[in-house]
Order: C-alpha cells, then structure tokens, then sequence
C-alpha cells in the first residue's frame, strides 16, 4: 500500500471535454522513451504542449515545471491515442492529479498502471463549474472530497480496478496477489 | 451444476473470447480477470517504452515470454532525419536480435511491411478467437477478423511481454447492426461516421462494440478494418465481428495457425442495440476538431478546402486507393494532395491492381497526386518535420485518417474534415468539399 498524505493542496488548471492525448503530449513527442529517467525529464517539460494556440502556459518558465499541482477537467480526459508519454509527461512536470468528470479508458488505465499520476473523478452530481485557473483547491483522499474556494465536490469511488491504485500499479499489484514472483533479483 | 450457472445469460462476443482466454466457462461484464495474451504488438513510438519496463520489472536477462507471439513493427517515424526517432528503431534491433524476435519488420529491408494494423493483418496475426494486444490505440482494427483487439499503455505491453497474460475488466458491449441495402457513394468510413455522430466521442467508453447485420456480412476485409479502426474514437474498448468468408479467404493464405471462429450466443446481454440502415445514407464528413463532429456532406458543400491526404490505418489501404482512382481516373486535382499507402503490400498492389487497363499509380500519379513510396503512419500523427504529406502552415485539410484533434496533422491552425476516400478524392478535384456522388456514375 502506498503511503500518500491524506489532503493534497495547490493550484488548479481548468480545462473542458475531450482533452485528447494530443493536446496532452504531441505525437511527435513520442520518440521520447517515457520510461527512462532521460526521457522522463524531457517529458516533464513538454506536458500539454499540444494545447491550442492562446491557451494560458501551463509550464512554468523558470522551473521549466507545470505551475500547477491539478488539472480539472470535464468529460472524456485523455481520449485518443494510447500514449504512455502524455501520464508520464503530466506527472513527471509535478502535476499531483487530474480531476475529472470523466476519463477515457486507455489514459485511465495508464495512470493506475504506471502508478505515476491520480486520476480522480468527480461523483456523477458534482462538477468543475465555477473553478477558475489559478484557483487553490485542496483534495482529502481520505474524506474523498475536494475543496475549491466555492464548494465541496464528493470524488467517485475508483471501482473494479481499486486493487492497482491501493498497490501503487500494475507490477505491484500482479506480485501482491502472486501473479508474477515478488524478487527480480537473480 | 448450481442454479446461478443454470440461469446465466448468454455471452456477447468478446465474452466468449475473453471467458477462453481465463479458462472459464463463463465471464461477465465488470469482472476483473487476468487473460492469456495470443499476440503482443508494438511500434517505434513504444518499444523503448515497453523494453526499458520489462528489463527494470523482469530482470536484465530476462527473456520474452514468447518470441514467435511478439510482434515488432516499426511505422511511426521510419523515414526521417530525427536522431531520436532514428534512435528507438535501433533499439528495436538490439532487443530483436537479443531476444531473437520472430517477426520483426525492419524498416530497410524486404521484411518491413508500414502501419502496424493492417501489417499484423498481411502478416497472418490477426487470427479469430484469440486476444490481441498492441501498443497504440488503433490496434482495435483487428477486431474486423473476429480478434478480441484492444491498445494497451507500455506498462501494460511490458506485463504482457513478461508474463504473456494481462489484466482485464470484461467489458460490456453495445451491437451495431447495419442492414439494408448499401448505396455506391457510401463506404465503411461514412457507417463508422454515422456512429460515432450517434454515440459521441465518449459514448462507448469501457465497452466492447459488437458489429452485426447484412452489411457488415457482406463487406470486404478492408472495409470491415476501417469499421473496427475507428470505434476508439467514441471511446470503446474494442470493436469486433463475426469473421465473414472475406475475413477468412484472407487469413488462408496468411498463417498456418489453427483459430477457432466464436459467435456470440443468441440470448447475449446487450447494454443497448443501434440499428442502422444504409439504404438511404448519404455521404458524411466529420468537421474540426472531434470525430464525432459529424454532418451530411451536402452541408459543406463549398466550403473551401487548401490540402488533401489519403493514408494511414483508416484510410490508407489498397482498397481506398482504388476508391480515390476510381473519382480521379481522367481527372485533375486541384490542390496538394497527398497519398502515403499503409504499407509495402498496399504500393505493390498499386502498381498490380488496375482499373479500365490503367493501374491505380498511374491513375493517381497522373491526377497530380503526390504519392509516397515510403508506407507508414506518416502525417496521419504529425511527426517529425520532415515528415511526407505533413500540415505545416494553417489550411484547412480533408483526409481519410482518423483524428482530427486540434494539432494533430503536425499546425496547431490547422483545420482537418475527416471523410471517405471518394469524399476526399472528389474534395481534391474541385478544391472545395464535394459530395462524390456525381463522380460514381
């Protein structure tokens, strides 16, 4: 079981439906490898990049880092292609989660199966409305709340995939219930 | 046997293969089951990714768990100067050689076959019954052959390479049924249009779609694909459907391992049934920037187009090219047009296939059109700059691929209409979107 601090606090960058995966990571981006520590890096400054022309910057220029902890978004986040790189790219540019009323399949199961960034999503009577970007909001993963500077919003079970997200991934959680065997070392 | 089995329903489709490939009599939708992998795919873009987990999570010597279900097809970025891109298909190398790979299509030399879809189609892996996993997206065309086919991130990919199993929530499923009588203008890029217009971008999230009807019978193998291809783009897990005659007369010549033809029982639970009928659709086109921004071509017409391209998983395969020949044979585009045939066989058979005596190159080279000898995803994702065919200024595009997100042909100004390879070609004839209708006769 991973340890994460129960209230997780920051600000916010609003967005709207469908953000797909080519507005998260452009796909010439994909020659990047994401899983290593080279790559990972230049991911982490590159994170969506894809956004239209005129969007407010989501890196930070000095730290070459998102300059926020949370994205919030409506329906269907992530859809598109099946790119590994756009979860990494968020979560190694210091995004902590993204907050949705509802995830596309692949981006989903990418973020549970890498462990690499939280995907939460909103209960079906709750929503973004009213957030602004900039705005300081604050998760309880304990309460399964989120407080923004207007309302409380009440965060969704995660459902059947529960077992990975407590294991912290995939591989953590396939030598947790003895699928593969728990020591690589030879 | 205890009641509960008694009065179980039936299973869809991909119920079938997915209670098979656990080893059970019986799965249902919501169930979290770890399958047996029959086929693992992935391309340049991922098998750093995919090789660089498995070493981390197997161990630096260990080995694949099984080198002849492996397949390895470099497509993305295969012709160009990018260092890196260059960098991951020799990475791709070094772990087919080290693994000893039995099907690895090397860019450069007579094995490369192009796109990874229709290439682990041509090379016989697309097999019905079995469980398909690939490293992009589209890797659900394969579901046209009877395949449970889903696209899969690299930790998933990599799971699977180790242990040739992976975990799965069953999905529920949705059939699709086309029926009546197919009009000549109308293509399975328009059905799968019509759909995704019906559904929208996330209607099918999590669920398998399963396609039925007299149509769908009755289409041919690279229809079928196209059908398959493109049901992620309203958020499905999978598309599949019964392998027809045209799927198996494909498979024949093309692999000699045994497969099992599965169909779904007569009482399978269907979260909801759509019926369409064909016989009175008119050609569609979907606008900027979602698939499923969809409209009667007739509402676009002359709307002005600056770019046209033909190619890719979708829309690059020999059958769509002999459609475009079929709208340019004697005449003339008026506008950049570009084609990138999805592989190796696809060019070959350009230069083989004719029409009226002429073959499709010739037709296509003569219309004006910029034909590419280099198969592959090309300018379908962008790509590196140099890329062939790709939108680097601010037009407005129409091409037979699949996306058309903001960005997603290389400028972000870009505005791309997605439709038939007859809408496309008949678009590249007069310049402005144009109903092919009048060019069919």
């Amino acid at each position: 079981m991973t340890e994460i601090s129960t209230v997780l606090r920051g600000k916010v960058y609003v967005l709207g439906d469908n953000i797909d995966t080519d507005q998260i990571l452009t796909a010439e981006y994909l020659k990047i490898n994401p899983a290593s520590d080279e790559g990972r890096h230049q991911l982490a400054t590159l994170a969506m990049c894809g956004l239209p022309s005129g969007s407010l910057p989501f890196i930070d220029p000095l730290t070459g880092r998102s300059a926020y902890e949370f994205i919030m978004a409506r329906d269907n986040f992530g859809c598109g292609s099946s790119r590994e790189h756009a979860v990494v790219a968020l979560g190694a540019s210091a995004v902590k989660a993204v907050i949705a009323h509802s995830f596309a399949r692949i981006f989903f199961r990418n973020c549970i199966a890498t462990g690499q960034l939280m995907p939460v999503t909103l209960q079906p009577d709750y929503s973004v409305e009213g957030v602004k970007t900039g705005d300081i909001i604050e998760i309880d993963t304990t309460s399964h709340q989120i407080m923004t500077p207007h309302r409380s919003l009440k965060i969704a079970p995660v459902g059947e995939l529960a077992g990975i997200v407590a294991a912290g991934g995939l591989f953590a959680y396939a030598r947790l219930v003895g699928k593969i065997v728990a020591n690589i070392h030879d | 046997m205890d009641n509960a089995t008694k009065t179980r329903v039936g299973m869809t489709l991909s119920e079938k293969i997915l209670a098979r490939a656990c080893g059970r009599e019986h799965v249902s939708p919501g169930e979290v089951i770890f399958a047996k992998v029959d086929v693992l795919m992935s391309h340049d873009p991922c098998t750093p990714g995919v090789a660089s987990v498995f070493k981390k999570e197997f161990g630096a010597q260990a080995k694949v768990w099984d080198k002849q279900r492996f397949i390895m097809i470099p497509d993305h970025f295969t012709y160009t100067a990018d260092s890196q891109a260059n960098h991951n298909i020799r990475v791709m190398r070094e772990f087919a050689a080290q693994q000893e790979i039995t099907h690895f299509y090397d860019v450069g030399t007579p094995d490369y076959k192009g796109v990874c879809h229709i290439g682990l189609a041509e090379g016989g892996h697309t097999r019905p019954g079995e469980v398909l996993l690939g490293t992009d997206s589209h890797t659900v065309t394969a579901g046209a052959f009877g395949t449970f086919a889903i696209g899969v991130g690299i930790t998933d990919g990599a799971f699977a390479l180790g242990c040739g199993e992976t975990l799965l929530l069953v999905p529920s499923t949705i059939r699709v049924n086309y029926h009546g009588i197919m009009p000549v203008n109308i293509q399975a890029k328009d059905l799968i249009l019509v759909l995704l217009k019906q559904l929208g971008v996330a209607g099918a999230t999590y669920q398998a779609i399963e396609f039925g009807g007299n149509i769908i019978d009755e289409l041919s193998i690279e229809e079928r694909m196209t059908l398959c291809n493109m049901v992620v783009e309203c958020g499905a897990k999978n598309g599949i459907m019964v392998p027809n005659q045209a799927a198996l007369n494909w498979l024949k010549t093309r692999t000699n391992i045994p497969f099992s033809i599965l169909e779904p029982d007569s009482d399978a639970h269907y979260t909801r049934t759509i019926d369409i009928d064909v016989t009175a659709l008119n050609p569609v086109v979907a606008r900027p920037h979602s698939p499923d921004n969809v409209t009667d071509i007739d509402n676009l017409a002359n709307v002005a187009i600056s770019q046209a391209y033909i190619g890719s998983c979708t829309g690059g395969k020999t059958s769509d090219f002999i459609a475009a020949a079929r709208i340019m044979k004697g005449r003339t585009v008026v506008i950049p047009t570009f084609a990138v045939p999805a592989t190796k066989e696809v060019f070959h058979q350009l230069i083989t296939t004719q029409l009226d005596g002429i073959s499709i190159y010739q037709i296509l080279v003569d219309a004006g059109v910029r034909l590419s000898s280099e198969p592959g995803c090309a300018a379908c994702c962008g790509g590196p700059g140099d890329t062939f065919g790709r939108v680097n200024s601010p037009v407005s595009i129409i091409s037979t691929t699949n996306r058309n997100f903001v960005g997603r042909m290389g400028h972000k100004g870009a505005t791309i209409y997605l439709a038939s390879p007859y809408s496309v070609a008949a678009t590249a004839i007069t310049g402005s979107i144009t109903n092919p209708t009048r060019f069919l006769a």
